[in-house]
């Protein structure tokens, strides 16, 4: 039963990375490298979290699916605008894409903390959404499937947004793979200026891969904020993205860039976030468990790049501007 | 001829900074007939070419496309009105197959079907005999094969108007040959075409007419069939050249380089140089001939100490004077290049070997001598080497502080051959120094070999045209898949024969 318990968790910790993973695939397959993915979390998270706050106080009657709906919604358009200020910065000025995303990620932190502080305070320290909305965002998608067998247990007992995430990472792998626009996006993450001269509008699959990547990295971010697996969910907790957006970025190595592996990737450092609670070691201390995923992102960063299949190997255009009068 | 008129370009002006590339430019062309754009390096052939398929955008002027005035602000108005381009830098993506990269950027049902893409490639290829797999990755590909791709994709968007920079530059004699059917085919079709090229022989071979740029203008434009070599070069260059390369007599010729039985092995395990033995003279210029792929970049980088030699191997340089001969074999790179032993290697990618491209001439310049310097660095000397090379060598740049990637690639490879041979070295490699070098550049380099060679230099010159060969080196190496297949005299080898020694048709167990 522990073992199912720890899948489980696994799972649900595991999902905000995979939002995160998938958003910065889109976003990288365009041939940016947007290192920003902590602060359009932050930035969703926050965006989320008000949304659905402000609509539940202002509202006599607050529904709770219309509540969840204007969270993602905020969510997804704030952190899609965090990634429109990158988007501009890199591809219409030609900015540097690491100072950019950088930039980006400590605004976002500085954001998300800022507004949500502001949110507690003018709440007389406590902003909260409603237990219903909280209920919404984390019970099981089928509690009677959930609790009628093992396998009922271990396929239904996740809240909806993991199987969004999960649909999301079917659909990006189905497009990417087998749509004329997939592989125009493609084609433009590996090599511009023959994208370009084939006639495709690069500036264009660049701004909407990047913002709409963005957006799904915010939903990474709200997912961490509604969450209550931690003990408190539907508030805002100082600094609570807490290197998620990295780990992020580190999987979109792990998974080579195909969302269909990301969600291998992202259950794999999900499992190890959570392991020190399912199989506690007496003699090693807790900050032990805490650097075992970030020790795993450095071994699998230099595995990968000690590896040379020409089939797994990064966008060849990634982190280059494009200008196309360049000689 | 069908007299219907494809192309017509009126008084086109484009800058880049205050650099004029073309200025007032005029050509036209006709369905159903092969222009060639004839020009020397940086004279904005490539340039004009450009503002055709989209990349650039011009300054001034009109363009008409079937009697109409069009503007081409980007490629993809360019594929509309059926102008498609070949690049001389093949715009391709290495990750994705032949067929992927066809249908990039066109219109379709939101599905991919890979497999009737393929179909409709491969009825492309049966029209005009082209030999393609479809499903086959760029990066297996050889240049020829990227080539083919390149233009099954023009002509699978249904292009009228075909550009072709520079299209043989990378291919060999037969793969060219190939290539010239094609285009023949294609202008039987009603196409037109319009070819950029250095070889004034390809010129006279498949083109109707000339169009002739010099500096960014219109020199003219002639009938291919009232036109000779010596005309063309006299249009392009703007006065009569000499094409006789001058050969002086070795002096006091002294053994230099001696190389004993080398062998190497490539990555994927296959025998690349196998057995090589020659002698390397003082004041003497030792051409050395192959088809591509031959061993010949194996050859130059084993004597420059870049790859490991299989045992047995050596390579014994025999210094001027006194001094006792020296092994090379198992030196590294940077002892070998201070005894004086200099590789110029022009390969394919000019800035990939040799030059930085976003760094300027002088600080290229410096790349050698750097190391020289105790702590801080010193620019003077750089910086004048680098004035000299622009002076010597007529290197078109606005000035020594323009980033080398600015300069068209002639310029570029000016500047790197210049480099080298400023180190006033003992042994002088150079390989393919004046491919895609327009007639004058290249005689200024044979120009600059000789007095190498008058100075008592031992210069290694690969090179790839046969009549060069012939006219320029002492003695011409033979190499056929790794092994030396014949070294002749200069003087009495033939064109013929040096061929069929590459190809291995004769010669085959000979050694000397």
């Amino acid at each position: 039963m522990n073992i199912l318990n720890f899948f489980i968790a696994s799972v649900l910790s595991a999902c905000p990375l995979l939002f995160g993973t998938l958003g910065e695939t889109l976003t990288e397959r365009s041939g940016n490298l947007n290192l920003g993915v902590e602060g359009m979390m932050f930035m969703g998270g926050i965006a989320g979290l008000a949304g659905s706050y402000y609509y539940e106080t202002l509202s006599e009657n607050p529904v709770v699916w219309v509540s969840v709906v204007i969270a993602i919604v905020c969510s997804f358009l704030c952190a899609a605008f965090g990634a429109l200020i990158y988007s501009v910065l890199t591809i219409t000025f030609r900015a540097n894409q690491n100072v950019t995303g950088l930039a980006l990620t400590i605004f976002g932190t500085g954001f998300g903390n800022f507004f949500g502080e502001l949110l507690s305070n003018s709440a007389g320290g406590y902003a909260a959404v409603g237990n219903a909305t909280k209920v919404a965002f984390n019970a099981p998608i089928s509690a009677t499937l959930a609790s009628s067998s093992v396998v009922g247990k271990l396929l239904f007992s996740y809240n909806f947004l993991v199987y969004i995430a999960l649909a999301l990472a079917l659909f990006l792998t189905y497009f990417i793979n087998h749509t004329r626009t997939g592989l125009n996006l493609w084609a433009v993450g590996e090599r511009h200026a023959a994208a370009d001269a084939a006639g495709i509008n690069v500036t264009r699959y660049k701004y909407l891969a990047t913002c709409i990547g963005g957006g799904i990295t915010g939903l990474g971010g709200m997912y961490i904020v509604m969450n209550s697996a931690s003990g408190v969910g539907g508030v805002w907790v100082h600094n609570c993205i807490s290197g998620y957006g990295w780990l992020s970025v580190a999987l979109v190595i792990f998974a080579m860039w195909h969302p269909s592996r990301a969600i291998f990737a992202s259950f794999v450092f999900g499992a190890l976030s959570v392991a020190r609670f399912y199989f506690p070691v007496s003699f090693l201390p807790d900050a032990i468990y805490e650097v075992v995923p970030y020790i795993a992102t450095i071994v699998v960063l230099i595995s990968v790049s000690m590896r040379s299949r020409r089939r797994l190997q990064p966008p060849a255009s990634l982190g280059l501007a494009y200008f196309r009068e360049e000689r | 001829m069908n007299p219907e008129i494809a192309i017509e370009m009126r008084d086109i002006t484009k800058t880049f900074g205050n650099v004029v590339a073309n200025n007032k430019v005029c050509l036209d062309v006709y369905r159903g007939e092969i222009l060639a754009l004839l020009g020397e390096n940086g004279s904005g052939k490539t340039t004009l070419m450009n503002m055709l398929s989209g990349i650039y955008y011009p300054d001034s002027g009109q363009i008409f496309i079937d009697g109409k005035e069009v503007t081409i602000r980007s490629p993809k108005d360019a594929i509309e009105l059926g102008i498609g381009m070949v690049h001389q830098h093949f715009k391709l993506v290495d990750n994705l197959t032949a067929a992927e990269n066809i249908i990039l950027g066109l219109k379709g049902k939101g599905r991919l079907n890979r497999k009737k893409v393929a179909e409709e490639v491969l009825e492309i290829s049966r029209k005009y005999g082209f030999d393609i797999n479809p499903n086959k990755k760029i990066y297996d590909m050889s240049v020829s094969e990227k080539q083919t791709v390149e233009i099954i994709k023009v002509l699978y968007r249904g292009a009228n108007i075909l550009i072709l920079d520079e299209p043989t530059a990378v291919l060999t004699v037969q793969e060219t040959e190939k290539l010239f059917d094609i285009l023949r085919a294609m202008k039987k079709d009603g196409k037109a075409i319009i070819i950029i090229t250095h070889k004034l022989n390809e010129v006279l071979a498949l083109s109707d007419r000339v169009t002739v740029l010099r500096k960014g203008e219109t020199v003219g434009t002639v009938l291919t069939r009232d036109a000779t070599v010596m005309s063309l070069t006299e249009m392009m260059v703007g006065r009569a050249v000499s094409l006789n390369i001058e050969r002086p007599e070795p002096v006091n010729p002294q053994p230099r380089l001696i190389v004993n039985k080398i062998s190497c092995v490539n990555k994927d395990g296959v025998k690349v140089l196998d057995n090589v033995s020659f002698i390397a003279y003082s004041g003497e210029i030792l051409g050395i001939a192959g088809i591509s792929g031959s061993g010949q970049k194996e050859l130059l980088e084993s004597i420059a100490g870049l790859v490991p030699l299989s045992p047995g191997s050596s390579i014994t340089y025999y210094p001027e004077g006194p001094d006792k001969p020296v092994e090379l074999v198992g030196k590294r790179p940077l002892e070998i290049r201070k005894l004086g032993v200099a590789l110029s290697f022009v390969p394919e990618d000019r800035l990939g070997m040799g030059l930085v491209g976003s760094m300027d001439l002088a600080d290229n310049m410096m790349l050698r001598s750097y190391a020289e310097d105790r702590f801080f660095t010193n620019r003077k000397g750089p910086r004048h080497l680098a004035e000299e090379v622009v002076r010597q060598l007529h290197v078109v740049t606005p000035s020594v502080s323009t980033p080398v990637s600015r300069l068209s690639g002639g310029n570029v490879q000016k500047v790197l051959v210049g480099r080298e041979i400023s180190l006033a070295p003992k042994v002088l490699m150079t390989a393919y120094a004046v491919r895609g070098l327009d007639i004058n550049t290249s005689y200024t380099i044979y120009g600059l070999l000789n007095e190498q060679k008058k100075n008592g230099v031992a210069v290694i010159y690969v090179g790839e045209d046969l009549d060069v060969l012939l006219q320029l080196c002492d003695r011409i190496l033979v190499l056929c898949s790794g092994r030396v297949n014949g070294i002749l005299d200069a003087r009495t080898a033939t064109r013929e024969e040096i061929g069929l020694r590459m190809t291995g048709a004769k010669g085959g167990e000979h050694h000397e």
